[in-house]
């Protein structure tokens, strides 16, 4: 066997020698290294531009990787205590959608949280999965969905003996963790395979102070966004698989939607920051935890926010908690999370990750300065002191169960018509609405749309969130069932 | 030996002085920190080769920083200075006997170690008993203070580096929280001639300006700064600096000062019209 060094980083020094060869390039990219188009590599670099070129033997091809993404990739399953890591190159978007369609065929069960990503259920679009759903925990006071109840899974088996496979958030957005073990042994024994969307879990896997990784609790499958926390570029990420998940399989079902062009930029992005976290992540997630939590406790000192952590804790549907987020709960000063968000992007030129209706969150990473903290505990004050208001008449968000009609793909492609937004009710929804972030669904295809959910869309949209998903771009019609169909 | 210290004053301008002996370099956990002897300067300190203070310069810096809230508000008791590592400023300030209370708050204390040691010109003051050191970052020190002081003094360094936390709506809002109804906020505000500079220069009064009434700039001639021409921000809930000034009073405290009197208070507010021009755009 060959020893690992997680020292290496193949993909980077395949690409550094095959620099050095001076290679004549009568391939693609047409750009050859950069010097067909002078804009584009004075706004990039030249360096940028030298390593974005085409598979080739001494680089080695995604599709079927066999020398050094085949070593980047056994580097980077040694590191997250894998299987088999899977380099993907179109974002946790197609991580996660490999994992649903190597589980499930059409017309199969798997079972998942309502407060799923829209690459879920986009992904039942594409498969012919069937959902069910298991309501999530709701905390009434911060209006946040939460984990799912160990019981709740396990009523949904119990009524759901076929279904395939049970996807998990680990954690959700906003930093809560349901029982990844007791959720994955139930599972276990039950004949499902345990399917993870660890898009905010990278950095589970290089602290001993976080909750526990899909990995580590034997799960079946993860997709883990290294483009968050684990510094790689943006749309590049990681699926994991486990036990007995075929390899070859679930390359071939990669396959099926990832591009022949993948991108060496992303791969080596990938493979240095798998190097980074494997030799230094203890001490990088240390330092951001350390982060997190001086923020967390200078807002709490400003009074009227209330910036949450682990003491949420409930054994169940907040299993765990991950330290290093820091969202904070804002109507309690009258305003809501997305107003927040705005003012500190208009007037104090502070972005955040989002805002939604009744929270913020502020993404820390080993990029931040202490100065920068202090700038956003600052200006969260100054908000707190010239807009608090009265909190009365501010939207206290209730999980709404929703009711499914229809699997995701049949309201999709079935016959449909377009109604103004408001006049839909009753009807049954063809398309999704969701505000982004978080990109979780407020209506999913198939669903019907009821009064309620109607009031909480024109709520989002008052308060100034980002609403998308119909094909209307302005979400004033949405498309919905043909009455016959019904 | 031919030694020069070189400062790039605008990406094509650069000011050189000669330099006798280099006397101390170090690095703190926020900025590199220099002194050195210089030929017409005397002791300069500089912070990431950035001239902060000399010796020949620095009076006109600190006289203006400090007298024109001080003749404009005889009343003032309590005091914020932020920055200001050297100890310039409050050694202006320790001249008042009135002042019974002086918080200074440097996020560097290896700047005040260093100007201790090396340009005790400025650093003499700073064991008065008025004076109350706090090392840390003064944008968290504004936030927990309200309704407290009579002025604020905001002693900057530029708004890159560590300094970049005192030019943001965040920090002029909550000093305007810490001073009480009648409080005056000074600042050091930029240079209105290179482009960058002025900038900065309008971005920090388009933010003062959000939140005072009366919103003043004033202007002075230092050597060794980039143009030579530079501003100070005059910002107060009440006072006006010119009809509020009381030129008898001050001048009865018979003060020994080297660059300010009551009639340069008066006539450093009258800017050039492209200084003008650059307020107005901005208000
Ligand atoms: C929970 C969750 N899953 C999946 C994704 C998709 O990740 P990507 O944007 O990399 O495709 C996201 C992205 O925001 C997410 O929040």
């Amino acid at each position: 066997m060959k020893i690992l060094s997680q020292q290496k980083a193949p993909i980077m020094e395949a690409l550094n020698k095959y620099k050095k060869m001076r290679v004549v390039p009568f391939d693609v990219p047409g750009h050859k290294r950069g010097r067909g188009n002078e804009e584009l590599t004075a706004f990039l670099g030249e360096n940028c531009m030298t390593v974005d070129v085409n598979s080739m033997k001494p680089l080695d091809n995604l599709i079927h990787p066999v020398s050094v993404i085949r070593e980047a990739e056994d580097l980077a399953a040694e590191a997250f205590g894998a299987k088999h890591a899977f380099f993907m190159v179109n974002g946790t978007t197609s991580a996660v959608q490999a994992m649903v369609m190597t589980a499930c065929k059409a017309g199969e069960k798997i079972i998942m949280p309502r407060n799923v990503h829209r690459s879920a259920i986009n992904a039942l679009i594409l498969s012919g999965a069937v959902p069910v759903y298991v309501n999530p925990g709701v905390n009434k006071e911060l209006g946040i969905p939460l984990g799912m109840a160990v019981a709740d899974v396990e009523k949904a088996i119990l009524e759901n003996p076929d279904a395939k496979a049970i996807l998990i958030n680990n954690p959700t957005y906003y930093g809560i963790c349901s029982n990844m073990q007791a959720i994955t042994d139930l599972a276990h024994r039950h004949g499902m395979l345990v399917l993870v969307d660890e898009a905010h879990g990278t950095h589970f896997y290089f602290s001993d102070e976080l909750p526990a990784s899909a990995m580590s609790v034997g799960a079946d499958m993860a997709s883990v966004s290294m483009h968050k926390s684990g510094g790689s570029l943006t749309q590049s990420s990681l699926l994991l698989i486990n036990n007995e998940v075929s390899e070859g399989y679930t390359r071939q079902i990669i396959n099926l939607t990832q591009t022949t062009s993948g991108s060496y930029l992303l791969l080596s992005s990938l493979d240095i920051s798998r190097k980074n976290l494997a030799l230094n992540g203890q001490e990088i997630f240390r330092k951001v935890g350390q982060m997190a939590q001086y923020t967390r406790d200078e807002i709490n000192k400003i009074g009227g926010y209330y910036a949450f952590s682990e003491e949420l804790r409930n054994g169940d549907t907040i299993y765990d908690f991950d330290t290093t987020k820091l969202s904070v709960h804002t109507l309690e000063i009258g305003l809501a999370g997305v107003e927040v968000y705005d003012i500190l992007r208009d007037e104090y030129d502070i972005q955040i990750e989002f805002g939604d209706i009744g929270n913020i969150l502020a993404y820390i990473s080993v990029g931040d300065r202490r100065l920068d903290l202090e700038r956003l505990v600052s200006a969260l004050a100054e908000i707190k002191r010239r807009y608090s208001q009265d909190k009365s008449g501010l939207f206290d968000h209730e999980y709404i169960n929703p009711q499914v009609v229809y699997t995701p793909q049949k309201a999709f492609y079935a016959l449909k018509e377009t109604l103004p937004i408001n006049d839909s009710a009753g009807r049954i929804a063809s398309e999704f609405v969701m505000a982004y972030p978080p990109g979780i669904p407020i209506l999913a295809p198939g669903e019907r749309i009821t009064p309620e959910i109607l009031q909480y869309i024109q709520y989002c949209k008052d308060k100034g969130s980002f609403m998308t998903g119909t094909e209307d771009s302005k979400i004033e019609h949405i498309n919905v069932l043909k009455e016959a169909e019904k | 030996m031919n030694f020069w210290f070189v400062e790039n004053h605008s990406p094509n301008v650069k000011f050189s002085m000669r330099v006798i002996e280099h006397l101390y370099t170090g690095k703190s956990e926020f900025q590199k920190i220099d002194v050195l002897q210089t030929a017409e300067f005397g002791r300069v300190l500089t912070l990431d080769g950035y001239v902060m203070v000399t010796e020949k310069d620095e009076f006109i810096y600190h006289d203006m920083i400090t007298h024109v809230p001080m003749a404009t508000n005889p009343d003032i008791k309590k005091i914020l200075v932020i920055g200001a590592g050297d100890g310039g400023t409050v050694r202006e300030l320790t001249k008042y006997d009135r002042i019974e209370h002086i918080d200074m708050v440097e996020i560097d204390e290896m700047v005040v170690d260093v100007c201790k040691e090396f340009i005790p010109q400025t650093a003499s003051k700073l064991d008065d008993p008025r004076v109350h050191l706090h090392f840390e970052d003064g944008l968290k020190f504004v936030r927990s203070h309200e309704n407290e002081y009579d002025l604020i003094i905001v002693d900057s360094t530029d708004p890159f580096g560590p300094g970049e936390g005192l030019f943001t709506r965040e920090f002029y809002g909550n000093c305007y929280k810490a001073l009480k109804e009648d409080g005056i906020l000074v600042n050091q505000h930029e240079s209105p001639f290179y482009e960058e500079d002025a900038l900065g220069m309008q971005r920090a009064h388009k933010r003062i300006t959000g939140f005072f009434p009366v919103c003043k700039v004033y202007q002075v001639h230092i050597p060794t700064y980039p143009s030579g021409h530079w501003l100070f921000g005059f910002a107060s809930k009440k006072f006006d600096p010119i009809n509020d000034l009381n030129a008898d009073a001050w001048n009865q405290l018979g003060l020994q000062t080297k660059y300010y009197n009551t009639d340069i208070h008066v006539g450093s507010f009258a800017l050039p019209n492209y200084v003008k021009e650059q307020l107005e755009d901005v208000e």
